[in-house]
């Protein structure tokens, strides 16, 4: 609705001020077009003000490394000697490894609640599953380090290496800590994000194309996988974008869980680091500007990570497709 | 609408909190600080830094309020490096650290910046291994050959060594480091360094270093969990964690080749052992002495020779002063060991010299 | 086996469904392991003094989180005052004048700010607000924490707004209203609580952010007065008692937890009660 109509020239004394436009527009139209327009813009300049301050930032460390910091996997700080390949790892892995958990979880929590869950279950339980998001990041660190560590520890890595030990994932020492504890904190933060999200996206479907399908006599499963589910897709991955993006970013509660050591290895059991923890981690304690610099770079891959991920997600909603009068983003 | 209500009670508690400056009742004045005329404005002072004296600053602070009221200082413990940051760019009136500035860090300053030793600690390994029921006995090359993953079990004829009566058993050490940046990680790996030329040469020294074995924690507190709750693991932390959650803590075999238990005399031991040069900063690892407690550090405030504000610079001054005599006897019941009185005189020479523009800060006393 | 197609649909239709049921059973363990957990370590903490007074070294007992509970509200308070109009304009901007390829970019810009480390914000308001100004300052932390919000909100805005039926505004344009009041006076209030819920969302999350705030608020001992001042908050002072060595500074770290996740709670009641009527499909 881009098109502004001034209907009613009777009741509405014209202005000169926007007969220059050549269309009738209500002056308090064209405040409004222009006041949001800024507002928006703001979100536009805050993000590229925040990209060249870390371009700025990591000048030094762009120069002195170039593509090897990318590949390299050397993080000394003693020596001066950085790269940032083992956090690109443990971010990515970490990432996915919590979407594998989140997703189906969330996507059933979901479904759950907009199609399978009695009315008077649907408040409550959706509330809580969003209380989630409510816990502070130290917290679930902190809860991690106390009961979930140990519960790795103790019950489930032993299960794991009992009986699939013979998959490279399941293989050595079990700490507790690790790239699965970390997967499993993510995963649990990131749930309310994309099943709020996919809540609201399964609701807006028009209820005419799943009693449709219930009418021609489909189960409800059926319904909700022939006529919901397709019409909604873009609107779910658009959902797991932005828990991926959360995923991403999240700092204190995976630093306190993943072991924090630069390896990368196959295995669940072993600790990862993650760029955000690192920054986390180094920031308050680095001197040296060729230190600075480097964490600084390293804000910047996380970035530069966060904005193909979500081009990514662009490019797979528009090849799925809008349907009409559907799909989101 | 609910949501405005909200904000108005929220607008409404803010203002309340504007008027709220509640201070304790007023104490008898500090005697012994020097006699200048008072300006009974409330001034408010901002420091950064290290987090190893957070617990014994935030004691000065709470008591040098309770006897000059009108003098508000604010410590945050945002780490050394981040107190040399601060401090750098003028956002705080002092920092702390507990590894000296570098050379180009301290060109970076817009003034010359004292170090002021403030108070002394220990960073003491601390170990879980259930059958082991007296304190361990760990010597130096022992305890680099176990945090270079060249000693990797519990019963290793090395270790067993130093410790004949201890039951030993057949499993693996699980290895802890710091992996946030730290003094206590600096401290720890100097003392390693000096003690293996080859840890020095491999591995380095410094806040934070690519650790050849291990698991990484975060803080003293991330390590003090995983040290508490798995069993067979080792780490290195600052004395106050271990002895508040009761972990036990080696004894280390000094230069002079006696075991010597991580005890406040010990570290004082250390600081009386070393002479303490002209720019007041010196390492204390690996000392001289019988009863020395060989990983022993000083933490250091950092103040600017020259304050550009003579009031802030003059309180500054008195605070910092009040907390190198009156401050001191906190330091046991905190875990830390109090400045030795040669190094004092040292200190209270340097700190004479504080002035803004040319009027010196602390005349008489 | 014979099993008619019925049956088997049947069956697999029974078998989704117990997915679904146990994949929110399982959704759901964590909270209420973390908030029995919170409760267990932090209900020994809360007393009066722990509301009324400031915190007090250790070593003498009593002492509280006074300072750190105004402080959050103060700096909650700020980053809706900074990041709630902005957001919501922004989002309505997005939802009415968006199809533009400037609109798409205010909208990718969201959604990759909604991805940036919380720290990254903090370093960022460091040194745009802070390295200025020369002192650490409530409104620096105010100002962080908006940051953090603007893009949820923006974007709540903006898909709830757009689920709104076009007739409504097809009625409102045709009883004469221009366009600016039909936007706000009309289409806003039937979203409002629908973007309320968004916007408690984005301030429950902000209230328990530490790392933005360890660089621009600071944190402050003593009452902070005014928004010059660095000012302590909750999460905050957790973050400082859970790090120490001391198991009373734990607990009092355990209670602050348990007060910030009520409040949070608060909250999102708060929210609850004003979605009413949410606008569904038609």
């Amino acid at each position: 609705m881009s098109v502004s109509h001034d209907v009613s020239p009777l009741i509405r004394p014209r202005s000169w001020i926007l007969t220059r436009f050549g269309r009738e527009v209500n002056w308090g139209d064209f405040v409004f077009h222009r006041l949001t327009a800024l507002l928006a813009a703001l979100l536009i300049a805050a993000l590229a003000a925040m990209a060249a301050a870390m371009v700025h930032g990591s000048a030094e460390s762009l120069s002195k490394f170039g593509f090897g910091f990318i590949t390299s996997r050397i993080w000394d700080p003693v020596r001066d000697v950085y790269g940032a390949l083992p956090f690109i790892y443990g971010t990515i892995a970490s990432s996915i490894l919590a979407l594998c958990f989140a997703v189906p979880i969330s996507l059933g929590v979901a479904i759950f609640l907009s199609e399978l869950a009695p009315a008077w279950l649907r408040g409550p339980v959706g509330f809580l599953v969003e209380l989630l998001a409510a816990v502070p990041s130290v917290v679930y660190g902190l809860w991690g380090i106390f009961v979930l560590a140990p519960w790795l520890r103790e019950t489930v890595e032993p299960l794991l290496a009992r009986t699939l030990g013979f998959l490279p994932f399941f293989q050595g020492q079990q700490r507790g800590f690790g790239m699965l504890a970390g997967g499993i904190i993510l995963a649990i933060m990131i749930t309310p994000t994309i099943s709020s999200v996919s809540r609201e996206v399964l609701r807006a479907v028009p209820s005419a194309l799943r009693e449709g399908a219930l009418g021609l006599g489909a189960t409800p499963w059926e319904a909700v996988r022939v006529a919901v589910l397709p019409y909604a897709r873009s609107g779910l991955v658009g959902a797991t974008i932005l828990g991926l993006g959360r995923a991403l970013g999240e700092t204190m509660a995976i630093t306190m869980v993943i072991g924090n050591r630069s390896e990368m290895s196959a295995s669940l059991f072993a600790p990862s680091y993650t760029m955000a923890s690192v920054i986390a981690n180094e920031f308050s304690e680095a001197t040296g500007s060729l230190y600075l610099s480097a964490l600084a770079e390293v804000g910047l891959l996380l970035f530069v990570v966060t904005v193909l991920l979500n081009i990514v997600a662009r490019l797979l909603v528009w090849r799925v497709g809008r349907l009409p009068e559907g799909g989101r983003l | 609408m609910f949501a405005r209500r909200t904000l108005l009670a929220g607008l409404l508690l803010a203002l309340v909190a504007c008027k709220g400056n509640e201070s304790p009742a007023p104490g008898p004045a500090a005697a012994d600080t020097a006699p200048a005329a008072k300006k009974d404005e409330s001034i408010s002072l901002t420091g950064a830094g290290a987090t190893f004296p957070y617990p014994l600053y935030s004691k000065w602070i709470s008591e040098y309020n309770k006897q000059n009221p009108n003098v508000k200082i604010n410590y945050q413990s945002i780490g050394s490096g981040g107190g040399i940051r601060q401090i750098t760019a003028n956002t705080v009136d002092f920092g702390a650290t507990d590894a000296p500035m570098k050379e180009d860090e301290a060109k970076q300053a817009p003034g010359k910046l004292f170090h002021i030793p403030a108070t002394i600690g220990a960073v003491v390994v601390a170990y879980n291994v259930p059958e082991v029921t007296g304190a361990l006995r760990l010597a130096p090359e022992v305890l680099v050959g176990i945090y270079a993953g060249k000693i990797k079990r519990w019963n290793d004829p090395k270790i067993k060594a130093d410790n004949a009566d201890a039951k030993l058993p057949a499993k693996d050490i699980a290895v802890i480091y710091r992996t946030d940046g730290s003094g206590t990680t600096a401290v720890f790996t100097d003392y390693l360094g000096k003690v293996s030329p080859e840890w020095k040469e491999k591995v380095g020294v410094g806040k934070v270093v690519n650790w050849p074995t291990g698991l990484g924690a975060k803080g003293n507190e991330g390590v003090t969990g995983q040290v508490k709750t798995t069993p067979y693991t080792i780490g290195y932390i600052e004395r106050a964690y271990a002895s508040q959650n009761k972990l036990p803590m080696a004894e280390l075999k000094n230069k002079a080749g006696k075991f010597v238990a991580p005890s406040i005399e010990a570290m004082s031991a250390a600081a009386d052992a070393v002479e303490m040069p002209e720019e007041l900063f010196v390492s204390l690892s690996d000392a001289e002495g019988e009863a020395v407690y060989p990983i022993t550090s000083y933490s250091y405030l950092l103040v600017y020779e020259n304050a550009k504000d003579p009031i802030k610079g003059e309180a500054l001054a008195k605070y910092v002063w009040w907390g190198l005599h009156e401050g001191q006897k906190f330091s046991k019941d905190l875990d830390y060991a109090p400045i030795p009185a040669k190094v004092l005189a040292k200190v209270e020479a340097r700190l004479k010299e504080l002035r803004s523009g040319d009027k010196k800060l602390l005349s008489g006393a | 086996m014979m099993l008619s197609p019925y049956t088997r649909r049947k069956f697999t239709d029974v078998v989704v469904r117990s997915a679904c049921v146990l994949a929110a059973v399982i959704a759901l363990i964590p909270l209420i392991s973390v908030l029995y957990y919170v409760t267990l370590r932090g209900i020994g903490g809360i007393n009066i003094a722990f509301f009324t007074e400031l915190p007090k070294p250790v070593g003498e007992s009593g002492g509280g989180m006074a300072n750190a509970l105004v402080g959050t509200l103060k700096l909650v308070f700020l980053a809706c005052a900074f990041g709630i109009p902005p957001g919501v304009l922004a989002g309505v901007y997005l939802a009415e004048f968006g199809h533009s390829r400037f609109g798409k970019s205010v909208r990718f810009s969201a959604d990759v700010m909604s991805g940036v480390p919380s720290i990254t914000v903090g370093i960022f308001v460091y040194s745009l607000v802070v390295l200025q100004t020369k002192h650490f300052s409530a409104l620096a932390g105010g100002i962080a924490l908006a940051v953090l919000m603007l893009p949820t909100v923006t974007r709540t805005t903006e898909e709830l707004l757009r689920l709104i039926p076009e007739s409504l505004r097809e009625a409102a344009l045709g009883l004469g209203l221009p366009q600016w009041r039909v936007t706000l006076r009309v289409m806003l209030r039937t979203a409002a609580p629908g973007i309320a819920t968004g916007v408690m969302l984005a301030v429950a999350r902000v209230a328990g952010e530490t790392a933005p705030l360890l660089f621009t608020a600071f944190s402050n001992p003593f009452w902070s007065s005014g928004l010059n001042e660095p000012t302590a908050s909750l999460p905050v002072s957790i973050y400082n008692y859970a790090v120490s060595p001391y198991e009373e500074w734990h607990r009092q770290a355990w209670a602050a937890a348990l007060l910030l996740l009520l409040l949070v709670l608060l909250l999102n009641v708060t929210a609850r009660l004003l979605v009413r009527s949410r606008v569904g499909a038609p």
